[in-house]
């Protein structure tokens, strides 16, 4: 306690950052053309028909069923939903991390920069996580080994990765640590991670993150452990330095809000699956899915009038096993017509480019304009 | 059907007085345990809850707001400071003096998981406040939890049931119809909803304003979330670092905090809005809320402060804590500054820019109740028998799975309130 | 990996029938099989203990002296004559002493842990409870115990208290008993006292308290049904250990008085012969070894099926 308490004085001091309008955002357009260098595809990503199974005792959980997105190059993409809708479980089978047993990737394609994933060997795949895709989870604590000092652990992978020598390996962790705000970069190299406070260690996460720089960043729920002002440090981090490096994000979160601050585009997904997908503007403007609606509906805003009853989304998702060949929503949608429950809707377009909802009743010719 | 407790005395509108209220934990080390500091969890906060009011406590974790609530009905002992609930004050009860007093006030925890004992049923669970306080017995007994659980919108089927076959949302209903059980007339909600799904959460969060409305219940409204707190309270009071740093009604509060942190925090809530995240203008506030075993002297915030920065750094930021100033009506702070703090730009701008609730178009409205078209965007009401109307009715009671609608809110189930707690 | 488990969770939660802890703790207990073979083991060790003088051949200190002389006063082999399992020089048949053995280490089993937890669960629960000045008077005094050197203590005391009332009782056992007992009490002190200092703080428990449930009611109803499990393991995991302990004691001529004979004394006895008559350390050595592995098995068991980390609360 004591020792965090004195290493935080320092990070104390008071210098504020303030955001103005004009920078709060990066530029719309995520691809921006001098930046071709290295791409050996037209996108990073492309998700094709992923199907991510968990083998339990009791039964066989389809947690991602038929996921298919694409990722621009520096593009920050988020995946949306409630717990248990697959947004992680997408996310660990793009690093191949699906704990194997009881979860197993049964179909799909993953071509990450031209790179077929799923046919990668284990060291080959070892190395596309440690160089070219980094991760934030939401508990740094349990990510970080406790044994190891920052320094180290952030050299290690530097050395493996990028070949630098140990010297060079300890000016760029320095640097690093400089450039994710943590003050006295240098001096706390020898630190375990215990000595830092929760936020310091998400920064600490990112540094690791971004060491060898990489393509790609997965970030997993990266502030739900943290409180608003530490989270918006975070985001604000990790917005600034996905720009600097021109690195995509996969931005995995059950925080409507935050999607709407950090994303390009927006995939929304329910009971394994995307049921709308689009950009950042279109997707809070016109969502064309009722659960996008219910989502929205359910938030206390701060403009919102005492007693106001929220709009809720009655029930429960479904479970996994065995879904029905119907609409997953159906059950809690309250526009569902008989056909909803004879057939499931496919990912079709809507008015704008690149707006895809899953949902008969907003397709053209549907029962809702 | 619970009655509430008594009803609104005229003349007397503080149901709770909270006095220079300081809980302190002591650190002990070593094998004598001797002690060598003590964390200044709360210290010294005054302010009262109203009869029949929501008073929301915001702040980041570790600013003392549950140990606030808990010391409030004595689960907590206070270091110093007093708590008085409708004129008696609680630090001087007897242990069976203050049983009894658990009656008037209950809680509801934050974790859904870890507040129901897993080795017992619910309806064990609830009947336990009911045995306590000797309420009822034999089927007056069951009776009674049938009520309860039908209250909170669970089915009276589910007593034989254990919490761990229950999702998040029904658990806390649980919780709900617990801390009911015993007909309080106040409850602190601590976080509630902040462990649920966001559309759990808007079950859970009707849930309680519904309850409110119909049994005359007073709230302290425990969260994090400002725009949570917004939504369920009359007024709101946030807490930094042990401290109250300022108090008022949200509509007034939130348009023109004055407390900068308070402006920090608005300003770092994300809205679910890409336009206005993009425009409005947020302070990051920079390094991490310091310890409360060693917090520093003078305005706790300055260390962290945006206005103290741009004022140059004053002196009395450093060495005088500020009190609690009333500034207009009911609305204060404890800001040598305030009044500069009002007048700038910082973390409202969003305010007067999103008056528009998105979600379900009225056209999608349209398509299922043409008539209730042009409404819906305009009163709360129409929000009500939207509810009721949509989708099948989440009755379901027999069903053998939990998957059906019964986390849904169970509207049609509430009876009326009795006549004596219409307000 | 938490996802893994959120999705377990959730399965968990929707399909199984509606069904107490216990019962799901039986149906993983009924899964693993070694622990499945273990509890057999046990309970085949209970029966045998229970009726086992009813059933033996002979007598455990019936001396078939006729058949030792025919066999130049040497022990009679397994399978020799009618005694199944041979017998030692005196003629007295090991069948039957093993199975009178199986008694006196069953009561081992069973009476030392009552002595432990008699012990170790009020003193574990008051510091749990109070905690403060009385928590640290405890907690150094068990600290004491735990330094002390078992065996020379429980040496010490059986050879101090040999020739009271208290050393007579039971064969000398009741001496044995007590000794294993109060030095190895303090490991369910601390594991009660932990129990209780953390079960202390969840929320339900915080919610009884602001029902006003009184202590003892809190204490009864809520600590000790959610405590129990870890007890029970470690009761169960301690129960090798107590028979260990008497097997050692009795082979150096500590603790049951002949004629009657442990494992542990058969073990000693027989090694005089083991040259030539190896049935007669071999056989009690199976004994001591299946009963130590089969509650361990079943220990092992228990706690997989009790741990509360697997259940399905996310």
């Amino acid at each position: 306690m004591a020792a965090v308490d004195d290493t935080m004085t320092e990070a104390d001091a008071p210098t504020i950052i303030e955001v103005s309008p004009d920078d709060a955002r990066r530029v719309q357009t995520p691809t921006e053309p001098n930046a071709q260098d290295g791409r050996k595809s037209d996108k990073l990503l492309k998700v094709r028909g992923l199907s991510t199974h968990f083998f339990t005792p009791d039964g066989v959980v389809q947690a991602v069923d038929d996921v298919s997105f694409e990722l621009g190059y520096g593009e920050t993409l988020g995946l949306v939903g409630e717990s248990g809708c697959g947004k992680s479980v997408t996310a660990l089978s793009i690093a191949r991390l699906v704990p194997d047993p009881p979860g197993r990737i049964v179909s799909g394609e993953i071509e990450f920069d031209g790179i077929d994933v799923l046919k990668l060997d284990s060291d080959e795949m070892r190395h596309l996580r440690g160089k070219e895709i980094g991760f934030i989870f939401q508990d740094p604590l349990t990510s970080l080994n406790p044994t190891l000092t920052i320094g180290y652990q952030i050299a290690e992978s530097i050395r493996q990765h990028m070949g630098l020598s140990r010297d060079a390996a300890r000016d760029r962790v320095a640097e690093l640590l400089g450039k994710v705000g943590i003050p006295r970069a240098k001096d706390r190299l020898n630190d375990y991670p215990h000595q830092f406070s929760g936020g310091m260690r998400q920064r600490v996460m990112i540094a690791i993150a971004l060491s060898c720089d990489p393509k790609l960043i997965l970030a997993d729920e990266p502030t739900t452990a943290l409180d608003v002002t530490i989270q918006a440090q975070i985001l604000e981090l990790i917005q600034r330095l996905s720009d600097e490096f021109h690195t995509a994000v996969l931005l995995i979160t059950h925080d409507l809000g935050i999607a709407a601050g950090m994303c390009d585009r927006v995939n929304v997904m329910y009971a394994g699956r995307i049921v709308e997908t689009g950009t950042v503007d279109e997707l809070f403007e016109s969502p064309r899915m009722p659960y996008a609606w219910g989502l929205l509906d359910s938030l206390p805003r701060l403009d919102d009038i005492r007693g106001d009853r929220l709009r809720t989304i009655e029930g429960l998702p479904p479970l996994l096993i065995q879904p029905p060949d119907a609409c997953r929503f159906e059950p809690r949608c309250r526009f569902a017509r008989d056909k909803c429950r004879e057939d499931e809707p496919d990912l079709t377009p809507r008015a704008e480019p690149g707006h895809l909802a899953r949902c008969w009743a907003t397709e053209p010719g549907g029962w809702i304009p | 059907m619970p009655e509430a407790g008594t009803a609104p005395t005229a003349g007397q509108p503080d149901l709770i007085q909270v006095d220079d209220l300081k809980v302190h934990f002591p650190i002990r080390s070593g094998i004598f345990q001797t002690e060598v500091g003590t964390v200044k969890a709360v210290d010294g906060i005054t302010f009262e809850v109203r009869r029949g009011e929501t008073l929301g406590l915001v702040g980041e974790s570790g600013c003392g707001k549950s140990t606030t609530g808990r010391a409030m009905i004595r689960l907590r002992e206070p270091t110093a400071g007093t708590v008085t609930f409708d004129g008696i004050q609680l630090g001087t009860l007897k242990s069976e003096e203050l049983r009894k007093m658990r009656r008037r006030m209950q809680i509801i925890f934050q974790d859904p998981y870890g507040s129901l004992d897993p080795r017992m049923t619910v309806g064990s669970i609830i009947a336990e406040p009911i045995e306590t306080h000797r309420l009822a017995s034999g089927s007056a007994k069951k009776e009674r939890i049938a009520d309860l659980l039908r209250i909170v919108g669970l089915d009276p089927n589910y007593v034989s049931r254990y919490p761990h076959e229950f999702s998040g949302g029904q658990r806390q209903r649980i919780g709900v119809a617990r801390a009911l059980a015993v007909e309080p007339e106040f409850i602190v909600c601590d976080e509630p909803i902040s462990a649920l799904d966001v559309s759990i959460q808007a079950q859970v969060l009707n849930l309680l304003t519904d309850l409110r409305e119909q049994l005359g219940l007073t709230y302290l409204f425990i969260a994090h979330d400002l725009s949570v707190v917004k939504h369920i309270s009359d007024r709101v009071a946030v807490m930094y670092l042990g401290k109250i740093v300022e108090i008022g009604p949200p509509d007034i509060m939130y348009a023109n905090p004055a407390h900068p942190y308070t402006r920090a925090l608005l300003s770092a809530v994300p809205v679910p809005d890409p336009v206005m995240e993009r425009k409005r203008k947020r302070v990051i506030l920079t390094g991490d809320v310091p310890s409360p075993v060693n917090p520093p002297e003078g305005c706790r915030f300055h260390t962290r402060c945006w206005l103290y920065e741009r004022l140059g750094k004053p002196e009395q930021c450093r060495t005088i804590d500020p009190p609690v100033r009333m500034l207009q009506g009911d609305h204060g702070a404890a800001c040598h500054f305030a009044e500069q703090a009002m007048q700038s730009d910082v973390g409202v701008s969003h305010i007067e820019m999103s008056p528009v609730r998105r979600g379900t178009p009225d056209a999608a409205l349209a398509a299922i109740r043409p008539e209730l078209a042009g409404a819906m965007s305009e009163s709360a009401t129409v929000d009500v028998s939207e509810t009721v109307i949509g989708g099948p009715p989440t009755g379901g009671p027999s069903d053998a799975d939990l998957v059906d609608g019964s986390d849904g809110s169970g509207r049609d189930d509430l009876p009326d309130p009795p006549a004596t707690n219409a307000n | 990996m938490a996802t893994q488990v959120a999705v377990q969770g959730q399965v968990a939660q929707r399909t199984r029938a509606s069904a107490g802890l216990w019962s799901d703790a039986w149906s993983r207990l009924r899964k693993n099989k070694l622990a499945l073979l273990g509890l057999i083991l046990v309970i085949a060790l209970l029966l045998l203990a229970i009726i086992g003088p009813f059933i033996t051949p002979y007598s455990f200190s019936a001396q078939d002296l006729a058949g030792v002389r025919a066999n130049r006063n040497q022990p009679l082999d397994p399978l020799q004559t009618a005694h199944i399992l041979g017998t030692d020089q005196l003629g007295r048949d090991l069948l039957s002493r093993l199975m009178d053995g199986a008694r006196i280490s069953v009561s081992v089993a069973f009476v030392v842990q009552l002595v432990i937890l008699a012990i170790g669960v009020p003193i574990g629960a008051l510091a749990g409870w109070f905690g403060g000045r009385l928590d640290n008077l405890l907690m150094r005094f068990t600290d004491i115990v735990y330094a002390f050197p078992d065996l020379l203590f429980i040496i010490i005391l059986t050879v101090a208290f040999r020739e009271t009332f208290v050393g007579q009782a039971m064969d000398g056992l009741l001496l044995v008993f007590v000794a294993i007992g109060v030095t190895s009490w303090v490991t369910v002190a601390r594991l009660v006292r932990g129990q209780l200092l953390s079960l202390k703080e969840t929320e339900f428990v915080e919610a009884a308290r602001a029902i006003g449930v009184s202590d003892r009611k809190i204490v009864t109803k809520h600590l000790l049904p959610n405590g129990i499990g870890p007890i029970i393991v470690a009761v169960t995991l301690g129960i090798p250990g107590a028979i260990l302990a008497e097997s050692v004691l009795a082979y150096i001529g500590i603790g049951v008085q002949p004629p009657r004979a442990s494992w542990g004394s058969l073990i000693a006895e027989g090694q005089k012969w083991i040259r030539s008559e190896e049935h007669l350390v071999l056989f009690p050595a199976i004994a001591i070894a299946l009963a130590l592995i089969s509650f361990t098995f079943l220990g092992d068991g228990l706690r997989d099926a009790l741990d509360p980390k697997l259940k399905g609360k996310q």
